[in-house]
């Protein structure tokens, strides 16, 4: 609640309001969440610029390397098919961290407006959306997104979608909780009985002070829609074989069989590390959050013996 | 009680009655008409075309086909499967106990390793809590289809001290020797999860007065821990076990297939490749129920061990 009200506080110059900022990001994060966020910042970038710094064509094979060992020309070796293992894995990333990142904004974007409508008007509106959500929650995400492939095909289309659906309560039910607890604080019947909309209120008040308990949430879902999408990968019923992504590559079960697992070793890593680092973040962000509000509770002062 | 259990109740109802739906409707979001998805990849002759919508009664109203499909699976009849043309619920009744089987041992193995491992962070702070909370959060972030591949190729491939592959063998014990790597993939994730909370929930017992006043009038330390913190701190570990427990019916699905166990999960899989659609929604519906139903269980449970929760009545 202290993060987010510019509009009370003195006029601050923009530079030094994200130099706050940043100050505030960091502190929350502490050393270890730094670590994390420049893992995931690592990730990002291997994602975005897979074409400049892939050493080789992800899907180029070379039947006369065939499970090369790593070093030379292959810093990782290559597959049974002789595709450079690296360059696969700097590939995947793009599959691996877009998918995640569009459950994310897809159920952020539907879920956002439907929590604060609710709590705004309240009454039955609210009753029929947390009872919708109820129901979502209790659907298993794996078998939404199962029976969507089902129904339509095997992609990462109806995948993702059907992942959207099933995350919609992550999000929603946190933030519908936090925004009814903004909407009970006295500035929000200040700003009413000043004329101002509800819409306005909502979208210019309610939503930035939500954002840091919503926040906190949306590396915890990235990280479970990681996890979910890579494992629907893993069966084959979202991103297709050839292609590069974490999941597929995880599932080489004739490698492994043979003996050769390194390949599944470093996805599986890779998976691994961006999920425990994602949960970190999202552990920090709200960790604090709870933490803020336990000092500013009136507490005796020193131990009773 | 009598008011929490007629709330939850119908809470179930209508949640099973909406999963229900959604798993009938999901047929007719399909592109093309329901009968091209029932008949899967083969192309029809005009009669076969004709048969099936006579079978499925696609001639008749919307909700007319949903009743009749649901008063059909309550009275056990999960309709006909795609491949062989048997009964769905034959395909299932065949593979079920794998299933039952591989949840068990993984709540088995979640249970032990869970309790084990957050009693042992919450009593020995320091050093072991330190490496308790390292390990869990990293294992927190393992996620079971990558613990499946990598525990096939060290323990089954490089020191073959477990079936890559399959059931296992004959009786209890051959099966359960075929469930170790399968069990303990899925069970990681909860087990890390449930050491966290098990250590939340008895630190934060540990900390409160009544148990230094305890331990102020000279009662064993262990005799504080067993009879009274641990029943204190009880009810979030009984809750987020039995919702850890409950999500693992959606878990094998990822597991089966990973080792090839014949299981529900295996079965789900491979009808959805086969465009097998009666078992694709049969499997779903049974494994959303069975979801649902696990957290009944777990929200009556936690109403009977904490009496706060029954005296307030605002269930």
């Amino acid at each position: 609640m202290t993060l987010t009200q510019p509009s009370l506080t003195a006029v601050e110059s923009a530079p030094s309001r994200a130099n706050a900022a940043g100050r505030r990001l960091r502190n929350r994060l502490g050393a270890t969440g730094l670590v994390a966020l420049c893992w995931i910042a690592l990730m990002i970038g291997c994602a975005a610029l897979a074409p400049v710094i892939a050493p080789h064509d992800p899907n180029a094979q070379d039947l006369l390397h065939v499970y090369a060992a790593p070093g030379g020309d292959h810093l990782l070796g290559t597959d049974g098919t002789g595709r450079d293992i690296l360059s696969r894995l700097i590939w995947g990333a793009r599959t691996s961290l877009v998918g995640p990142a569009l459950v994310v904004l897809l159920s952020l974007v539907v879920g956002l407006p439907l929590a604060l409508a609710a709590a705004w008007r309240g009454g039955w509106l609210d009753a029929v959306v947390g009872r919708f959500l109820d129901i979502v929650f209790s659907l298993p995400a794996i078998l939404v997104a199962v029976l969507a492939v089902a129904v339509f095909r095997p992609g990462p289309a109806p995948a993702i979608l059907a992942l959207a659906v099933a995350y919609l309560p992550y999000v929603a039910r946190v933030a519908r909780s936090a925004a009814l607890r903004q909407r009970a604080m006295p500035y929000v019947a200040a700003l009413t009985v000043q004329g101002h909309g509800g819409v306005a209120i909502c979208a210019r008040h309610l939503l930035p002070n939500i954002t840091p308990v919503v926040g906190a949430q949306i590396p915890i879902a990235f990280a479970n829609a990681l996890m979910d999408l890579a494992a629907l990968s893993f069966l084959g019923l979202a991103v297709q074989s050839p292609q590069a992504d974490w999941g597929v590559l995880v599932n080489d079960a004739q490698a492994v069989l043979q003996g050769h697992s390194s390949q599944v070793v470093y996805a599986g890593v890779l998976i691994i590390a961006t999920v425990v680092a994602l949960m970190l973040i999202g552990d920090r962000l709200g960790g604090d959050i709870r933490r803020r509000r336990v000092r500013r509770a009136p507490q005796p002062t020193g131990r009773t013996p | 009680m009598m008011r929490f259990l007629a709330g939850r109740l119908t809470g179930l109802f209508i949640t099973l009655s909406v999963s229900s739906f959604v798993v009938f409707g999901a047929l007719y979001l399909a592109p093309g008409s329901p009968e091209s998805v029932l008949l899967g990849n083969s192309t029809p002759t005009p009669e076969r075309r004709a048969a099936i919508r006579e079978q499925y009664g696609l001639d008749d109203p919307f909700m007319a086909r949903y009743l009749h499909w649901l008063g059909d699976i309550l009275h056990g009849d999960l309709g006909t499967s795609f491949v062989g043309n048997q009964p769905v619920s034959g395909r299932i009744g065949a593979v079920f106990d794998t299933t039952l089987y591989l949840v068990g041992v993984t709540a088995v193995l979640i249970a032990a390793i869970g309790l084990g491992l957050g009693l042992l962070a919450a009593l020995r702070p320091g050093r072991i809590d330190a490496l308790v909370s390292t390990v869990t959060a990293v294992v927190a972030g393992v996620p079971a289809f990558v613990a499946a591949s990598v525990g096939i190729s060290v323990f089954a491939v490089r020191l073959d001290w477990f079936p890559a592959y399959g059931a296992g063998g004959e009786g209890f014990l051959g099966r359960l020797h075929g469930m170790v790597l399968p069990a303990l993939s899925l069970a990681l994730i909860a087990s890390a999860l449930l050491a966290r909370v098990t250590r939340a929930a008895v630190r934060a017992e540990l900390d409160k007065e009544y148990t230094q006043t305890a331990r102020a009038r000279g009662i064993p330390g262990r005799l504080i821990v067993v009879r009274h913190v641990l029943p204190n701190a009880a009810p979030p570990i009984v809750t987020v076990g039995g919702l850890l427990v409950a999500a693992l019916f959606a878990g094998t699905v990822v597991v089966e297939n990973a080792f090839g166990l014949p299981g529900m999960g295996s079965l789900l899989i491979g009808s959805v490749n086969q465009k097998d659609f009666p078992t694709v929604q049969a499997v779903t519906l049974l494994m959303v129920t069975a979801f649902v139903l696990a957290n009944l269980v777990v929200d009556i449970t936690q109403q009977l061990l904490d009496p706060r929760l029954r005296q307030g009545g605002t269930a």
